[in-house]
């Protein structure tokens, strides 16, 4: 048993800190809650692929760095400690890599990871339908084949990587006439191509994140399946486990939580009982689902898919994010409410921005029901209902 | 970074949990609970043999040279196993504070018999009052008397106080108020210890010091110390509760799927009903919680870290996360879980006893208050 970090990883952490805090010194940016999924900024981007720091776990033959996915999580760590806008790549780099690197052909691995190691691919997320969210095996976008290609039609919703993305990863049906599960196939398809319609959803803090995506019989060469043909539902649930089980599940409003203790001492709020109370039992939630996120990562290494091990740590953390924002509002009372850019609003508005946002992290990446589920029938062996 | 164990450390899990599941059933925790010393003699004897009690003592005192982390490992079968008697107040509350403070001649003196179960110790730390727990606000008061100290005053749940060969007394010397650990005869006449009644039928005691002489050779250490003292014992102990806790908390989860697994109702297993699966799912991340922030302040006190952050998280985690678990265990349970037949109620009053030993939740969240300079 260790819970400490080597050498090489403590200088790690440390180079990765000086080249955020020398970004903001510059002004390129300042933190931000939730950057990893809101924050678009290519620059970046490409300043944190110059350092080699997408793909970090990628096989090396194909250009990644080859480390452990505990090096990535003490990278992903600090980008969020440091509220950075790391959306354009978040989604690449945490799965989309992954899912290439699993089950992609020799081509597809030597066309796809270079470019979104080099900072240049930003891959967006087509999963979730109207009608498929929890229940995404009843997903109804098609894919027929024609010829040389697949004729796609239908319509993704959710779809995050904004506006930004040039990619579109893609689950769409292959075979209607298979068992739902058995009919799906994966597809990483260019986002211009025609027929393809991208309408911006406004979620209710505001902002554009995701989109509605319409398909009008795109057609797309077939040299884009990934993987297996009607495979891809089960090619797909091990991405699932690496959408949740990261750190940006815990720490997307770590602003909040640093700027929140500040706030407090300086109001000399955290010398009143119950804030105080409130303060450190944040900080005990917080540590708590760190080490479970750890890991998560621990578990990967080890070469398993950490089915469970991310089930528990996403449902905890978002539970933990979601606390965290209406304690911040409870500590500020009605200044809570302002606004980033209202008169007289604390901590920059973070606390409203992270209680409206915090509503859809139980839900995103798998509901927290779902989560529940899986952590009782395939971790604890209880019958399914 | 690595959550799990070492091969020794998995070596020692396992005989440990073999030996305890074959020499401490139920039937002889009951029965050990009912009887006045709380312990088997037998049984006390059969684990010094095994090396129990010398674990993580060093080799020239009779011990096995392994450390607090490897005493968690065992603490934690301990605890998994219900098992009854001074282990721990022996062991982790007096040997430990011999190990840490005493002088060479001390440590010869006492740690050999501590290892070979021949005497038990414990330690005597917490005061009357409903507030004065949270502080480490000693009033037992020792004033000099030529070459000895009188020490008078009142200590209470102190565990195994009376069965206890020799009892640790933390008190305020005087004129000068420093603190200091009197070794004293437990036996002495001027010393009375009455049992308490409680929930977990552990042995706690109240003990009274009634102008007990000590030789001043028999402050540990020789000399007086800072609080900072009472500050170690209270981690060390805490975490080790811990380590016993954790051992329950998971047992308890095991057994609470098993019996979601076998009990049916509707026809059905009742856990394959949604809300039985959520809970299961809530009582594993509790458990597994408890698990990481425990070993890693064990891990740090082993290595001599200071940890009185991570001290206080897993103490202040595992102290409500153990509420959680036994609730929702017996929740799922069903009636049978509050009868006296059905095992889950020694767990659970264990459990509780555990919480509120060495600073429950509340306390430890005014530590890591200080800790983060709130």
């Amino acid at each position: 048993m260790d819970f400490g970090f080597t050498e090489e990883q403590n200088k790690f952490r440390q180079e990765v800190r000086n080249f955020l805090e020398d970004e903001i010194n510059k002004g390129y940016w300042q933190p931000t809650c939730d950057a990893w999924i809101q924050g678009f900024d290519p620059g970046f981007t490409k300043r944190v692929a110059q350092r080699g720091w997408i793909g970090l776990t990628w096989p090396k033959q194909y250009g990644g760095q080859g480390r452990s996915y505990i090096d990535r999580l003490i990278l992903t760590e600090e980008m969020l400690r440091y509220g950075a806008p790391a959306a354009c790549h978040w989604f690449a780099d945490r799965q989309i890599g992954g899912s290439i690197v699993a089950y992609g052909s020799e081509e597809q691995k030597r066309e796809l990871l270079p470019k979104i190691i080099r900072g240049e691919a930003y891959i967006g997320l087509g999963m979730s339908e109207p009608g498929a969210g929890s229940d995404l095996a009843s997903l109804q976008t098609r894919a027929i084949e024609d010829g040389d290609s697949y004729v796609i039609n239908g319509q993704k919703t959710w779809t995050s990587g904004g506006s930004f993305v040039n990619y579109f990863y893609l689950l769409a049906r292959t075979d209607p006439a298979a068992p739902k599960h058995k009919g799906i196939s994966e597809f990483i398809i260019p986002a211009d191509l025609p027929g393809i319609k991208r309408i911006p959803m406004i979620d209710i803090t505001g902002t554009e994140a995701w989109n509605d995506v319409f398909f009008d019989d795109v057609r797309v060469p077939k040299t884009c399946l990934i993987g297996e043909k009607n495979r891809g539902f089960l090619q797909a649930l091990q991405q699932l486990d690496y959408e949740r089980s990261g750190m940006e599940r815990l720490m997307g409003n770590y602003p909040l939580l640093e700027a929140l203790m500040q706030f407090a001492k300086e109001h000399k709020l955290s010398q009143e009982p119950t804030i105080r109370t409130k303060l450190t039992q944040l900080q005990i939630e917080f540590e708590i689902g760190r080490l479970l996120v750890y890991r998560v990562a621990l578990v990967m290494d080890e070469g398993r898919a950490p089915n469970r091990e991310a089930a528990m740590s996403k449902v905890y953390s978002t539970a933990f994010e979601q606390k965290l924002a209406n304690t911040a509002m409870e500590i500020l009372g009605p200044y809570g409410q302002l606004l980033g850019d209202s008169k007289l609003a604390p901590i920059r508005g973070m606390a409203a921005h992270s209680y409206l946002a915090s509503k859809g992290y139980s839900l995103q990446a798998g509901t927290s029901e779902i989560l529940k589920n899986i952590l009782a029938t395939r971790g604890l062996g209880l019958p399914a209902s | 970074m690595k959550f799990t164990l070492s091969e020794e450390q998995e070596m020692l899990r396992k005989t440990a949990r073999e030996f305890l599941t074959a020499k401490c059933p139920k039937k002889l925790v009951r029965q050990i609970e009912e009887s006045e010393a709380g312990y088997s003699r037998e049984l006390w004897q059969e684990m010094a043999e095994l090396g129990w009690m010398g674990l993580a003592f060093p080799e020239k005192y009779g011990g096995g040279d392994m450390t607090f982390l490897d005493l968690g490992v065992l603490l934690e079968e301990m605890g998994r196993a219900c098992l009854p008697g001074p282990f721990f107040s022996s062991v982790v509350l007096a040997g430990l504070t011999i190990l840490d403070l005493g002088t060479e001649e001390q440590k010869l003196e006492y740690l050999p018999k501590l290892i070979s179960g021949e005497k038990i110790f414990t330690l005597a730390l917490s005061e009357p009052g409903y507030r004065n727990y949270y502080a480490p606000s000693i009033t037992v008061e020792a004033v000099p008397d030529a070459g000895n100290y009188v020490i008078t005053g009142t200590k209470l749940f102190v565990p195994d106080a009376h069965v206890a060969d020799y009892l640790l007394c933390v008190a305020r010397t005087k004129p000068d108020d420093e603190i200091a650990v009197f070794l004293t005869d437990a036996k002495s006449p001027k010393i009375s210890s009455t049992l308490l009644k409680t929930i977990s039928r552990d042995k706690l005691c109240e003990v009274l010091f009634d102008g007990v002489s000590v030789p001043k050779a028999n402050i540990l250490g020789q000399t007086k110390q800072a609080g900072s003292v009472i500050q170690k014992i209270i981690e060390r102990a805490a975490v080790g509760k811990c380590c016993e806790l954790v051992g329950n908390m998971q047992r308890v989860l095991e057994m609470t799927v098993d019996y979601a697994k076998e009990r049916k109702q509707f026809d059905r297993p009742i856990g394959s009903f949604q809300a039985i699966q959520h809970y299961c799912a809530d009582m594993a991340t509790d458990v597994d919680g408890a698990r990481f922030s425990i070993y890693q302040a064990a891990w740090m006190l082993s290595k001599g870290l200071p940890c009185t952050k991570e001290v206080a998280i897993a103490k202040a985690w595992a102290a409500e996360a153990s509420q959680r678990v036994m609730a929702l265990a017996h929740q799922i349970h069903g009636a049978i879980g509050v009868t006296m037949e059905h095992d889950l109620h020694l767990f659970t009053r264990r459990a509780k006893a555990a919480e509120v030993a060495f600073g429950d939740a509340n306390f430890y969240r005014e530590v890591l208050a200080r800790e983060m300079d709130l």
